[in-house]
C-alpha cells in the first residue's frame, strides 16, 4: 500500500462521482454522485494523513469533511421534498429556477 | 499484519469500492443503486481502518449506513413505485459528462504519478483515537465548536425548507394574528 495507490483510487472515486453528478436528472441520484465525490475525498484525505503527517490537527480534516457530507445530504433531501411539493417532480431539469 | 497482506487488502478494498461506485450508475433500479453506494462506502470505511484511522473509519461506516437507510425510505416516499421492480434510465448529455469526468481522472493521475511525493514528517502516536480525542478536546475545540452551528442551523433549514406548512402560515409573522386554518377546528362550529 502506497500513497500512489491510495490517491488513485481515490481519484477514480471522484471521477465516477463526478460523471454521476453531471449526468443523472434524479434529484437523488446526482446526491449519490456528489456523496461518491465527498467518499473520494476522504480516502485521500485519510491517504495523505497516514502517509506524509499523521498529526492529530490532519484527523480533524477528515471529520469536517464528513460533516460537510451530513450537511450536503440533509439539504439535498430537503430540496428535493421542497421540489417534489411544489412541482411534483424530482427530476432536477425542472428545476431550472428557485423561485416557487 | 505483514505490508503484503495490507497491500492486498487495500486493493482489494479499493477495487470494490470502484467497481461498486461505479455499479451505482449502472444499475437500472434505484435500490440496487443505494446498496452498491453503501457497499462502496463500506469498503472505503475499510480502507481508512487499514491506515489506523479507526475513529473515522467507523464513523463513515455507520453513518453511511444509516444514509443508504434514510435514502431508501426517501425513495419509497416521493418515486410512486417499487424501486425494486421498476427499471429506469434517466441521464442527460451523457457523453459531455464521462469527457468530463475521465479528463478529470487523467489529469489527477497525472499529478498524482508525477509529484515527487515528501516523506512522512512525524511518526503517529500511539494511541490515535487517543490523541484525537486530546486535539478536539484541547487546542482544536473551535474547529468542533465552529461546526455545531453549521449543524444546527442545517437542521432548521431543511426543517423550514422541507415543511409544508409551519405556525407562521398559521399565525403570521408575528406569531399574534387569528390562525389561518382551512378548516376551523373544535366540535360543533
Amino acid at each position: 500500500m502506497t500513497l500512489e495507490a491510495v490517491l488513485l483510487i481515490a481519484a477514480a472515486l471522484f471521477s465516477i462521482g463526478l460523471y454521476g453528478a453531471l449526468s443523472q436528472q434524479v434529484v437523488v441520484m446526482v446526491m449519490m454522485g456528489l456523496e461518491l465525490m465527498l467518499n473520494g475525498v476522504i480516502l485521500a484525505a485519510g491517504g495523505l494523513w497516514w502517509f506524509l503527517s499523521p498529526s492529530p490537527s490532519g484527523h480533524l480534516l477528515l471529520l469536517v469533511v464528513v460533516a460537510a457530507m451530513t450537511v450536503d445530504m440533509a439539504m439535498g433531501f430537503a430540496v428535493a421534498v421542497l421540489q417534489h411539493r411544489t412541482r411534483g417532480s424530482d427530476m432536477t431539469d425542472s428545476a431550472t429556477e428557485l423561485s416557487q | 499484519m505483514s505490508d503484503l497482506i495490507t497491500g492486498l487488502v487495500f486493493w482489494v478494498l479499493g477495487v470494490l469500492a470502484v467497481v461498486s461506485g461505479a455499479l451505482v450508475f449502472r444499475f437500472d433500479s434505484m435500490a440496487r443503486a443505494t446498496y452498491a453506494l453503501a457497499v462502496s462506502f463500506i469498503a472505503v470505511g475499510a480502507a481508512l481502518l487499514l491506515l489506523q484511522l479507526d475513529y473515522v473509519g467507523l464513523v463513515t461506516v455507520l453513518m453511511m449506513v444509516m444514509e443508504m437507510a434514510v435514502m431508501a425510505i426517501y425513495m419509497i416516499m416521493f418515486m410512486g413505485m417499487n424501486p425494486a421492480l421498476m427499471p429506469m434510465s434517466m441521464v442527460h448529455s451523457r457523453r459531455t459528462a464521462l469527457g468530463i469526468s475521465a479528463g478529470v481522472f487523467l489529469v489527477l493521475a497525472a499529478g498524482i504519478v508525477t509529484v515527487p511525493w515528501p516523506q512522512r514528517r512525524a511518526a503517529p502516536a500511539a494511541d490515535l483515537t487517543a490523541s484525537l480525542g486530546e486535539t478536539i478536546m484541547g487546542s482544536k475545540m473551535l474547529v468542533m465548536m465552529g461546526i455545531s452551528p453549521v449543524l444546527f442551523a442545517t437542521v432548521v433549514a431543511a426543517v423550514v425548507l422541507a415543511a409544508p406548512r409551519t405556525r407562521y402560515d398559521r399565525f403570521g409573522d408575528d406569531l399574534r394574528s387569528a390562525p389561518s386554518d382551512p378548516h376551523h377546528g373544535g366540535v360543533g362550529r
